[in-house]
Formats: structure tokens, sequence, C-alpha cells
């Protein structure tokens, strides 16, 4: 046994373009403890709900975030929805669930590259984040942006997508699928890629649960908890919705229930484009939230459950805007896969459980 | 094995039409309602200030007695948010992006002169006319009031008449 000495990973790291600091104490080649520090990129959003009124916040809702975008317009859209105790349009719902099916495919796939950029696959990389932007030009033609969308709205969503764009979707979605298909393979059955993910930073079930892990980082290790499950929204229209599970909660799994869960949202899309009803997309908003109203709801992110809550006072301002986002639920458990890891793994344990600071920070 | 599989792929790309363009020779395809910047129509504003109520961001100002409408394209996120609250629907979504500058600037839009004569003009002609038909409502009534008076009384009726 060596001496144990601390080597800094972060706040700039070359394989982790967030801003996480870890310092993580070694002994040899082995990391004994890894100690996490955030709060680099802190902007205070949480405090701006005060001087922006509840429609306003909806854009600085969704720019917490430049890959979970839709995802926190959505679920802060959904709580303000339950605080004035508004009914949204069946049609509208529909469309925000495409959506965000579609944002999980593109946060996924622009995940799947960055794994493959950080083991040193560059082809790989490209050939992900080339089939990524289908997807964002599915976005940009449907919304008129690729990124920050801004299209759901307190009481429903900005624009209706047309039937022959709905075609459009599904051909492209399906179209990639090939494609795809290939790439999956060289994720799961590559020997350089398996040598780098199997077995690496193994959390068993139990430790999964204790430290409250959510999202695909859980999933591998046979937690479900995926937030779909409950149907909010138009995933209570799904025809039997089952998570996508593991058991052996190392790194290979984690690529895999993500891998998979492409797919399945691809499946999700394409069964509500096949049932979407007519309709409305939005209701007019009146009056503020009543004075001490409070909501909460969650929401299934691409990178695990995601907590809303909401206070009002009675003006057309919030009192309390709260968000629980899934990166600040997994940092716990990513620092009990780093402890007894090789230095080598460090970049690969960081990067499976999709660590997303900015949300984390706010 | 899957690095034969890719490797295929990779090959195959080498092959088809690449994925990138020549930017800035060729651009993009530019979909209906691409949020590129906000533009206003002038002629039909009436400045009413809501756009800079709502304005998430600040960056629009409106100043009512100077006849201007400013934007600060820095400032602006594309949210669309305006557009959505303006009242008479001049503010519209335009798809090409706000080009790049070295400075930070203000774009100012002014309500065009000649506007406001034609729309002062047309309500003071609306006012005029407004007010001649009051007059001569008044002045019928006032007619009817001496015929009655003339009837009760006949010596006053020719003065009248003349009057
Ligand atoms: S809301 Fe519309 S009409 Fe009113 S000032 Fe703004 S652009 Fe003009
Ligand atoms: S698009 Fe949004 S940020 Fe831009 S001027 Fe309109 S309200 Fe302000």
């Amino acid at each position: 046994m060596g001496k144990a000495s601390v080597i800094p990973f972060g706040p700039q790291h070359p394989v982790l373009p967030e801003p996480l600091h870890l310092d993580l104490v070694v002994e040899d080649e082995t990391v004994i403890e890894a100690i996490p520090q955030i709060g680099f990129v802190h902007r205070g959003l949480e405090k701006l709900v005060e001087t922006r009124d509840f429609n306003q916040f909806i854009y600085v809702a969704e720019r917490i975030c430049g890959i979970c975008a839709f995802g926190h317009s959505l679920g802060y859209a959904e709580t303000v929805e339950q605080l004035m105790q508004v009914e949204v349009p069946k049609r509208a719902e529909y469309l925000r669930v495409i959506w965000h099916e579609m944002s999980r495919i593109h946060s996924h796939l622009l995940w799947m590259g960055l794994a493959a950029d950080a083991f040193g696959f560059e082809s790989l990389f490209m050939h992900c984040w080339r089939l990524r932007e289908r997807v964002l030009d599915l976005f940009e033609a449907t919304t008129g942006g690729r990124v920050i969308l801004s299209v759901v709205k307190v009481g429903g969503v900005a624009r209706d997508i047309t039937d022959d764009m709905f075609r459009k979707i599904q051909d492209t979605l399906n179209g990639i699928k090939g494609e795809y298909g290939q790439i999956c393979k060289t994720f799961l059955n590559d020997y350089s890629v398996k040598n780098r993910t199997v077995g690496v930073g193994v959390i068993d079930e139990e430790a999964a649960r204790s430290q409250c892990m959510v999202g695909p980082f859980a999933r591998a290790s046979n937690v479900n908890n995926d937030i779909r499950i409950f149907g909010n929204g138009a995933y209570g229209e799904l025809d039997g919705f089952e998570p996508i599970l593991d058991t052996q909660g190392d790194c290979y799994a984690r690529v895999k229930v993500r891998a998979l869960e492409v797919l399945q949202s691809i499946e999700i899309v394409n069964e509500l484009i096949g049932k979407i009803p007519a309709g409305e997309v939005a209701v007019e908003m009146k009056g503020a939230p009543a004075d001490g109203a409070e909501a909460a709801s969650v929401l299934e992110q691409p990178r695990g459950e995601c907590y809303y809550y909401a206070r009002g006072n009675g003006t057309k301002y919030l009192e309390r805007m709260r968000m629980r986002t899934p990166t600040s639920q997994n940092i716990a458990g990513m620092t009990t896969a780093l402890a007894g890891c090789d230095l080598a793994d460090v970049n690969m344990i960081v990067l499976t459980i999709d660590p997303c600071i900015s949300c984390t920070e706010r | 094995m899957g690095s034969f599989n890719l490797g295929k792929m990779t090959l195959g790309s080498m092959f088809k039409k690449p994925e990138t363009i020549q930017y800035p020779a060729q651009t993009r395809f530019v979909p209906v309602g691409l949020k590129g910047h906000v533009a206003i129509d002038m002629q039909v504003c009436i400045l009413c200030g809501i756009c800079m109520k709502r304005c998430t961001t600040s960056a629009i100002t409106v100043d009512k007695p100077a006849r201007i409408w400013e934007i600060d394209r820095f400032r602006c996120v594309q949210c669309g948010y305006c557009i959505a609250e303006c009242p008479k629907d001049c503010l519209f979504m335009e798809p090409s992006y706000a080009p790049a500058a070295t400075a930070k600037s203000i774009e100012v839009f002014e309500k065009p002169a000649e506007e406001l004569d034609e729309a002062a003009e047309e309500a003071q002609a609306a006012k005029e006319a407004e007010k001649a038909a009051r007059v001569k409502a008044a002045l019928e009534a006032k007619a009817a009031r001496e015929a009655q008076k003339a009837k009760d009384d006949p010596a006053e009726a020719p003065k009248t008449a003349r009057a």
C-alpha cells in the first residue's frame, strides 16, 4: 500500500464538459474516496421566480439546462397548472409527451456520444451525434428551435403539429432505427467497449436504494423507479409501459439501459402519434395562483426523476419554486461507485451517471 | 463484431452525401416558423407597451410620446412571448438570425410620421363629421320646436323662418 494522495478532477476536465469537481483520494492506482464539490455554475434561477410572473418563468425554467430544456419547461408548467387547478387539453398532453420522448432520444444519443468520446472511440461518437442531429431537425421543424424549444406554455402548448409533420417524425425516427441498431451493437458487443464498461463501478440494488438513486443509473441496478409508470399526462394512455431494468449495476448495464430506452422512446412516440386526439392545444390562463396554494409534481427526465414544488401568494408571481434534479440525487451514488475503482475508470463512472451539473446548481 | 459493423457504416458514409454543408457558400433549409429574430410592423403597432411589460428579458422598450419601439437584440432570447401577447398582432418571428456584432446596440423603430398625419386627419375628419351630425340634429330639433311654437303662435312664424 502506498501513501494516499489527492488528485483533483475538474471542474475543467477534458472528459466532462460539466463543472464538477472531485477530490480523488488515491492510493497507488486505486481511488479510495471521491469527495465531490459543486457550485461553480450557480445562477440563482429559483430566486428569479420572484421577479418573473408565472408565464414568463417558463422561459427561465427551460434554460436551467440545455439538454433537458424541454423537460424542465414541462415539469414547471405541470406544477403551475396543478397550482391553479387547470385542466390541459388532451391533445396538448399528447404533444408534450411526444416532444418529451424525443428529448429523451436526443439526450441519450448525446450521452452515448460523450461516453464513446470518453473511452476514445471517436467514430462512434460522431455516429451518435449524427443521428441526434436528425432529432434536432425534427425539433426545429416542429417548434422553431433546436435545443431551447419554448413550446410549452402554462395551460398547454404554443404550437400544434400537423398530420404531415407527424408522418415525417415517424419516418425519421423509424428511419434511424437501422443505423441506431448498428451503433447499439458496437456499444454492447464490441470487446474494446466492453473492456471499459463490464464490471466497472458496480452498485448493487441495495446500495442503489439506500443512496436514493434515480433514472437509468438506478434502473441499471434493478431499481424500478421510472416515474412514467405513474401515467401522468399522456403516459397514462400507453398500452402497458414497462420500464427497462438491468441487474448488473455496472457501467455496461447503464449503457444498455439507455441504449434500449431510445428504442422504447421511439415506440412511445409512434404509439402516441397513432392515438392522438384532435382538439385544442391550450387553454386560456386567467387569474393568479391563490395565496398559500401549493403543488408538487414529478417528471421522468432523461436523467431520472425530477421533483417540482411551487407555492403561490395570490399575485402572478410565485412565492417559491423548487426543483430537485436527478443529478443531485445521483451524486451520492456516484461517489459510492467511485470508491475502490481504478483511477483510469473514473471518467467512465462519472459519465455513466450522466451528470448534469447546470441542472443541479440552477 | 460490433466494430466491424461500425466500420462498414463508417466506410459507407464515405460514399454518401456529406452530413455537413459548406457554410456560408451553402445555407441550410429554413423550416417554417424558425425562431430567428423578432420583427415588427410599425404601421400596425399602437405603442400600447404590452410587449414591453411581458418581455421576459426586458429587451423591448416602448416610448409612446416619442413614438418609438426599441429592441435590444442581445437581450432577446426568442421566446416568442411578446408575439403571443401583442393585441394588434404586429410582432412576428423572422427566420433569419440577428447578425453577429462587435458592440452591443439597440435597434430602434419609429412609428412613421405620415401615418400620424393620416391617422390624425382621419380622426379629425371623423370628429368633424360627428360634430356636424350633432349640429344638424340639434338644428333639426330646434326647427321642429320652432315649427311647434309657430303653430301655437302664428305671429312668430315668419321671424323664425327668416332667421
Ligand atoms: S404589444 Fe404590439 S401594439 Fe403594443 S406596443 Fe408592442 S408591438 Fe406595439
Ligand atoms: S421574443 Fe421574448 S425575449 Fe425576445 S423580445 Fe419577445 S418577449 Fe422579449
